[in-house]
């Protein structure tokens, strides 16, 4: 694929020439016809998914979604069963959608608060050694998840001893308690890469402001609330936004920290496994994925301009 | 189709989050207080000036003033300095306490454990590394994981950078950005299962129902099991990668596109630059630092991929990788020894890459 036409001609056309026009013209269209080709192949899949997940099963395991256009048919069939179905086939999606959400509010409240107190301490409180606590934390970013995954289990299903002597004790939780393993395991990635973030936002605030409010006898826990939570508002959507999207569309700290059970097993984890066992019951698995994708499409289409900042400021966690 | 959910199930799962909602805001509330105590620094009245008046009283006797001087003289010394330090303590200590347990310790013990055999009872040197490198199925996971990092970076960027340059300055510019970004909403298990379907095999004869394959037999082709023969298998793997990311690189070079100042593009054209000659004289030098970002970042998060494997092959038919095969060795096998050498070499990988990245931005600051 070129962007341009392959004709490279030396020759300097004088401007408003007509083969400065007519190579023009051509440039133009080339573009728009590469730029058509990259955005079809970049909506069909989507869209033949979520056109799939509204035909009747025989008719998606048969045809293809595209027959639609000669011979439609809908229903809601699909999303009925995958949602509220309660046999062991159907997807019982209903009941991970509320484990996503359970696990997702938590897990983006704890690491932005957290993120903005550490941020602020560092950015604004002047103690010995803040550039090396600063460097530490900043560093950690390039440990993978991986890492941590099995001491973490460990952590919690065992507690922590040394020498033979138990330190602190199992969690041990069951069902709905479950969740709080998540929501930690979830809190403790975020971390590096919020304070890095937070920390570039709330860095560049003018030092005299904060002066001023100092002189006037404010605390630290005063200029935090009053003056830089305000200020930094926009960083913490950027942030808040990233968190969620990661949160939610998150496989492996769902599988390994929540169970592979209604109980607590996010929404990807469920798919996943229908993808694995159920790999041909498309009815359920287009209708599954799709309902799965509209709440952070929803997300993220109303809060695009705070991601778009983000990226751009550096925030990509891997 | 039995319907009768049960919505009363969930209501402890509810019950949980308001446990943690009202957790969060206990926190939250305690450090506040915490921090409320103390100026952010000496006013022009010090606290321990605040205090002394405060102990002698609307009408101070001479007697009282006289005793408590030497109290007054020895707070008056303490330096500013150390207050700092319990404020800081507050405010980092969530922060610090979280990331010792979830990521400082575990990734020590990890290491050591990459020492041991399978479940952590005995030493066994560097036999899980030589595993790694010689055996033929650890080998293949590498293999994988090495074709991944080349191809995926480059053809990221190569997408992005095209699409960003075509619809530049178009009327549709922003609708146009925003189709090739919605990928980037959905989760990597979603964006597997639908490439899944457009992978989806019927036998030949029978009415396709995948994408591909229709299109195949429209060319008069026959239709293939995409997924399950290597080494093409991880092509199509790569795709649906590509697919998610294209929205990024294309979100970050147009932004750097634009950046370019208007006059050295006006020079350009006056000097009458073809297109081609505009893209690679103009426009690629003065974006090579958003190119090398979007590069990078994009080899780092393909290096710890897990979920598109995991989605829509397993890693079955030799398509695995090495965050992957981290995952079924130390959760399903049983193999924390193998898993945690994995996970070490994954950390070595990623580092001088972090790094550099880290290099740049700061370069980029400048």
């Amino acid at each position: 694929m070129t962007t341009v036409p392959s004709t490279v001609t030396a020759v300097r056309p004088a401007a408003g020439s007509a083969a400065g026009r007519v190579r023009k013209r051509l440039t133009n269209r080339t573009a728009s016809a590469v730029a058509i080709v990259i955005a079809v192949l970049w909506t069909t899949p989507t869209f033949g998914l979520f056109l799939s997940s509204l035909r009747p099963e025989d008719q998606i395991k048969s045809t293809g979604w595209w027959t639609f256009f000669s011979d439609p048919q809908l229903t809601l069939e699909n999303y009925q069963e995958v949602l509220f179905g309660t046999s062991s086939s159907s997807g019982q999606m209903a009941s991970f959608l509320v484990n996503s959400l359970v696990i997702t509010i938590p897990s983006v409240l704890f690491p932005l608060a957290f993120a903005a107190f550490a941020a602020y301490a560092l950015a604004w409180v002047s103690f010995r050694g803040r550039n090396w606590v600063y460097i530490g934390i900043f560093a950690l970013q390039v440990v993978p998840l991986q890492m941590s995954l099995v001491p973490l289990l460990s952590f919690f299903s065992e507690g922590v001893s040394v020498f033979g002597t138990q330190i602190l004790p199992a969690w041990e939780l069951e069902g709905p308690a479950r969740f709080a393993q998540v929501w930690f395991a979830h809190t403790c990635f975020a971390l590096p890469l919020g304070v890095f973030l937070l920390h570039n936002f709330m860095s560049e605030l003018p030092g005299e402001l904060m002066e001023a409010a100092r002189v006037d006898g404010a605390t630290h826990g005063m200029i935090f609330r009053r003056l830089v939570l305000p200020l930094v508002a926009p960083a913490l959507a950027t942030f808040g936004i990233f968190q969620f999207l990661w949160v939610w569309n998150d496989l492996l700290v769902g599988l390994i920290f929540a169970g592979g059970t209604a109980d607590s097993a996010p929404m990807t984890v469920r798919l996943a496994q229908m993808a694995g066992t159920r790999g041909n019951e498309w009815q359920r698995l287009t209708a599954g994925a799709f309902v799965s994708v509209v709440i952070p499409l929803i997300v993220f289409l109303s809060m695009q301009r705070y991601f778009v900042r983000g990226l751009l400021a550096g925030g990509v966690k891997g | 189709m039995n319907l009768d959910f049960d919505f009363a199930a969930e209501q402890p799962k509810l019950v949980q989050l308001l446990l943690g909602v009202v957790a969060f805001c206990a926190v939250v509330a305690l450090l506040l207080l915490l921090l409320g105590g103390a100026p952010a620094q000496p006013r022009s009245r010090p606290l321990a000036a605040t205090l002394l008046l405060r102990l002698l009283g609307p009408a101070p006797t001479r007697a009282r003033v006289r005793l408590l001087l030497p109290l007054s003289r020895l707070l008056g010394r303490v330096p500013v300095r150390q207050r700092a330090w319990p404020q800081a303590a507050v405010l980092l200590a969530p922060a610090l306490v979280l990331l010792g347990i979830g990521l400082v310790v575990p990734a020590v013990r990890t290491t050591v454990l990459s020492f041991m055999n399978g479940d952590g009872t005995a030493w066994v040197g560097l036999d899980n590394y030589a595993w790694m490198f010689t055996q033929p199925e650890a080998v293949t996971v590498l293999r994988n994981t090495l074709i991944w990092v080349l191809l995926v970076p480059v053809l990221v960027t190569a997408v992005g950078l095209l699409y960003a340059v075509v619809v530049d300055r178009t009327r549709f510019e922003s609708i146009a950005k925003s189709l090739v970004f919605l990928p980037m909403a959905i989760s990597f298990v979603g964006a597997g299962i639908i490439w899944k379907f457009v992978y989806a095999y019927r036998p030949e004869g029978s009415d396709q129902i995948g994408l591909l394959n229709q299109l195949v037999v429209a060319f008069g082709g026959t239709p293939q099991q995409w997924l399950l023969e290597p080494p093409l298998n991880t092509l199509f793997l790569i795709v649906v990668m590509v697919w998610i990311q294209a929205g990024f690189a294309t979100v970050v070079l147009s932004a750097a596109i634009k950046g370019i100042p208007a006059e050295i593009i006006e020079a350009a054209r006056l000097d009458g630059a073809s297109p081609l000659q505009m893209f690679f004289r103009v426009t690629l030098p003065s974006i090579r630092s958003a190119v090398v970002v979007v590069l990078v970042t994009q080899s780092i998060g393909t290096l710890k991929l897990f979920d598109i494997v995991r989605t829509m092959t397993g890693g079955q038919f030799d398509t695995s990788v090495i965050a992957n095969e981290m995952y079924n060795q130390a959760f399903r096998y049983g193999e924390t020894g193998k898993g945690a050498a994995l996970a070490v070499f994954l950390f070595v990988l990623v580092t001088p890459i972090i790094v550099y990245q880290i290099r740049q931005r700061r370069e980029a600051a400048r």
